[in-house]
C-alpha cells in the first residue's frame, strides 16, 4: 500500500505520427506523487503531457513503460479496482445532452453501485450542492456552459471517490463561471476528503487551487512544490519591459545584464524579463541604461513574481509564448 | 454476470428515454421504408408476372415487405455507431470507460437498444403493408420470425457499425463506410427482386449475405407453407453471427483506447 494516493513513476509513452515522421514523446519519465486529501496541479501549455498523464492513471490508456498507482492500486495491474475508486471530468462536457441533470447523476450513481434510494439521495444532495438543483429536471441540452460543467464535476464525485481527475476543468467558461467552479471544488475537497489531480494551463487556477503543484513541460516535470515555494525561490520583484520589437529586445537583454542589482535576466519576444533585490530602485537605472544606447522602451512593470515567472524560469520560456525564446544568462 | 446485465438495462434504458423525447426520429426512420414499399410496391408490381418470379402466387407487395423489413433494420442499425461517436466527442464515452462498466455491458446497451427499435420499426412496416392490402398466410409464425430475423440482422450490423465507429472515430467516416455497404447488401439479395432471375453470381453472393437470410427465413414464413429447411439454417447463422459480431466489436473498444 501505497502512503500516496497518486504515484507515477517514470512514466513514458510516445505516439506514432505516421510514416517518416518521428515519433511525439507525449511523456519523457514523468513522476510525482500526491498526498491524500490534497489537491495537486500539473501546470502546462498545451501539449505538455498533462492529458496523457490523466488518461493513463484514469486506466484510459497505457504507459508504455513505468508504473502508476492510484488509491494505492497499481494501474496496470487492476484496472477494475481503480475505477472504482476514481472520478473522471475529462476536458469536454462529459453528461448526456439528451438526459436531465437528475438522471445524468443517477445513471452515473447507478453504474457505480449505488442501489437506487441511495442514487437519488445523492444525485439531489450534489444538486443542491452545486446550485443546479432548479435546472434539475431540464434536458442538459438546455443547460448555460457553467451550469453543465458544474454538473460533470458534481457526476464526477456522485459515488464518493477517493481520487477525482479534474482535467482542465474551467478551459472555455467565462470569468464568473470559473470563480464559481474554483469555490464549489475547494469547498467539495474539503468536505469529501477527497485528493485531486487537476491539470490546467491558467495559472491563476492552479495558484488558487492546488496545495502542490509540477511545472510540466516535454513529458516531464521542470519543477515542484507549493505554489508559494515556487514562487518565493524567484527572490526579490520581477522587472518586466517591453521593447518594440525582437531586435532591440536582444540589445537591451545585452545591456542590461550587467546591471548591479539585476539577475536572471531572459529575452522572451520582445520583452525582456530581470530580478530584482532592489525592486522599483533599479527601474531608473534601467532606463537610463536603455536611453544612454538609444533604445526606446514600450513599457516597464514591477512586480511581484507570479506563476508565469517560475514557468518561465524552469520551462524556459513563457506560457504567452509559442516560439522557443533564448535564454540570455542566469 | 448480473452486472453486466444491469448495467447493460441501464445503458439501452438511456436511449430508450432519448428516442420517446425524440419521437420524430423514429418517424424519420420510417419514411424511407414506406417510400420502398408504396412507391416499389406499386412501380413494380408486374414483375411478380415474368415467368419463373417466386412462387408464382401473391403480389409483389407481399414479396417486397420482408425484403423491406430487412433494409430497414440494416439501414437503421448502420447508424448505431453514431452514438458512439458523439459519445467520444462529448467526455461521456472517457467517463464510461474510466467507470467499473463493463466493455461488454456497453455494447449490450445499444445493441438491446437498436432491437428494441428494430421491433417496433418491423411492426409498423407489417401493418402498413396489411393495410396497403398486402396478406400474409404465415400467421403468427410468420410475425414471430420476421421479428427474429429482423432483431438479428440488428445486432449484427450495429455491432459492425460500433466497430467502425470505435476504429474510424469520426462521424464522416462512419457514415461513408455504412454507405458503402448498404447498398451492395440490399442488391446482392432476394430483398426487391427474386434472385432465381438474377445472374448466378448475385445468387452466389446472396448466400453469403446476413440481409438474404433474414429475408428469406421471413418471407418463407410469412407467406405460408415454409420450407424449414430453409428458414432453420438461416435463423441459426444470423444467431451465430450476432453473438460472433457482438463479440468482436466488443473487442475495438481496445483498438480505441490505444489510440487515446
Amino acid at each position: 500500500m501505497s502512503q500516496y494516493d497518486v504515484q507515477a513513476d517514470d512514466l513514458r509513452k510516445t505516439y506514432p505520427t505516421g510514416r517518416g515522421k518521428p515519433p511525439v514523446h507525449a511523456l519523457d519519465g514523468l513522476s510525482f506523487t500526491v498526498e491524500p486529501g490534497t489537491v495537486y496541479g500539473l501546470l502546462g501549455p498545451n501539449g505538455a503531457g498533462k492529458s496523457t498523464t490523466v488518461k493513463i492513471l484514469a486506466t484510459l490508456s497505457r504507459a508504455d513503460s513505468g508504473t502508476a498507482t492510484v488509491a494505492g492500486v497499481s494501474v496496470s495491474a487492476d484496472p477494475d479496482a481503480v475505477r472504482h475508486r476514481i472520478g473522471l471530468v475529462s476536458q469536454k462536457p462529459s453528461s448526456d445532452p439528451m438526459a436531465t441533470g437528475r438522471e445524468n447523476l443517477v445513471l452515473a450513481a447507478r453504474i457505480q453501485g449505488l442501489n437506487r434510494s441511495d442514487a437519488r439521495d445523492r444525485a439531489g444532495w450534489l444538486l443542491a450542492r452545486f446550485g443546479i438543483a432548479d435546472a434539475a429536471d431540464r434536458l442538459v441540452k438546455t443547460w448555460s456552459g457553467g451550469m453543465a460543467r458544474k454538473l460533470d464535476v458534481a457526476i464526477g464525485l456522485v459515488h464518493r471517490p477517493r481520487v477525482l481527475f479534474l482535467d482542465e476543468p474551467t478551459t472555455g467558461l467565462d470569468p464568473e463561471a470559473r470563480a464559481e467552479l474554483w469555490a464549489e471544488i475547494g469547498r467539495m475537497t474539503g468536505e469529501e476528503n477527497l485528493t485531486v489531480l487537476l491539470t490546467t494551463h491558467y495559472l491563476d487556477e492552479a495558484d488558487r487551487l492546488a496545495h502542490r503543484l509540477a511545472i510540466v513541460d516535454q513529458g516531464r516535470v521542470a519543477v515542484e512544490g507549493t505554489p508559494d515555494r515556487l514562487k518565493a525561490e524567484l527572490r526579490g520583484d520581477v522587472l518586466h519591459v517591453e521593447l518594440e520589437d525582437e531586435a532591440a529586445a536582444l540589445r537591451a537583454s545585452a545591456a542590461v545584464e550587467s546591471l548591479a542589482g539585476l539577475s536572471a535576466v531572459l529575452r522572451d519576444g520582445s520583452s525582456v524579463r530581470a530580478r530584482s533585490e532592489a525592486g522599483a530602485r533599479v527601474v531608473p537605472a534601467v532606463f537610463a541604461c536603455l536611453s544612454e544606447r538609444g533604445i526606446p522602451v514600450v513599457s516597464a512593470t514591477v512586480a511581484r513574481p507570479s506563476l508565469d515567472d517560475v514557468y518561465l524560469r524552469y520551462a524556459g520560456r513563457s506560457f504567452a509564448s509559442t516560439d522557443a525564446p533564448e535564454a540570455v544568462a542566469s | 454476470m448480473s452486472a453486466l446485465i444491469t448495467h447493460s438495462t441501464y445503458l439501452s434504458m438511456r436511449s430508450v428515454k432519448a428516442l420517446v423525447r425524440q419521437p420524430l426520429f423514429l418517424v424519420i426512420t420510417l419514411i424511407q421504408p414506406m417510400i420502398w414499399l408504396l412507391l416499389f410496391g406499386k412501380l413494380f408490381e408486374s414483375v411478380v408476372r415474368i415467368p419463373g418470379f417466386g412462387s408464382g402466387s401473391g403480389s409483389f407487395l407481399e414479396f417486397l415487405t420482408p425484403g423491406v423489413i430487412a433494409m430497414t433494420a440494416l439501414f437503421s442499425a448502420m447508424w448505431a455507431g453514431t452514438v458512439y461517436i458523439a459519445d467520444m466527442q462529448r467526455g461521456v464515452m472517457a467517463r464510461l470507460l474510466a467507470s467499473p462498466v463493463r466493455r461488454g455491458a456497453m455494447m449490450n446497451g445499444t445493441l438491446a437498444y437498436q432491437s428494441l427499435t428494430s421491433l417496433v420499426q418491423t411492426v409498423i412496416v407489417l401493418v402498413v403493408a396489411v393495410i396497403a392490402g398486402a396478406r400474409f398466410d404465415g400467421g403468427v409464425v410468420g410475425v414471430v420470425v420476421t421479428l427474429v430475423s429482423a432483431c438479428l440482422l440488428t445486432v449484427i450490423c450495429a455491432a459492425l457499425s460500433n466497430a467502425i465507429a470505435l476504429m474510424a472515430r469520426q462521424q464522416e467516416a462512419l457514415i461513408g463506410i455504412s454507405q458503402f455497404l448498404s447498398l451492395p447488401m440490399t442488391f446482392l439479395s432476394s430483398a426487391i427482386m427474386d434472385p432465381s432471375l438474377a445472374p448466378g453470381w448475385i445468387r452466389t453472393c446472396a448466400r453469403y449475405n446476413p440481409l438474404d437470410w433474414a429475408v428469406v427465413a421471413s418471407r418463407e414464413t410469412l407467406l405460408g407453407s415454409p420450407d424449414w429447411s430453409l428458414v432453420w439454417p438461416r435463423l441459426a447463422a444470423l444467431a451465430g453471427l450476432a453473438v460472433v459480431m457482438a463479440a468482436l466489436a466488443t473487442r475495438t473498444f481496445g483498438a480505441y483506447q490505444r489510440s487515446v
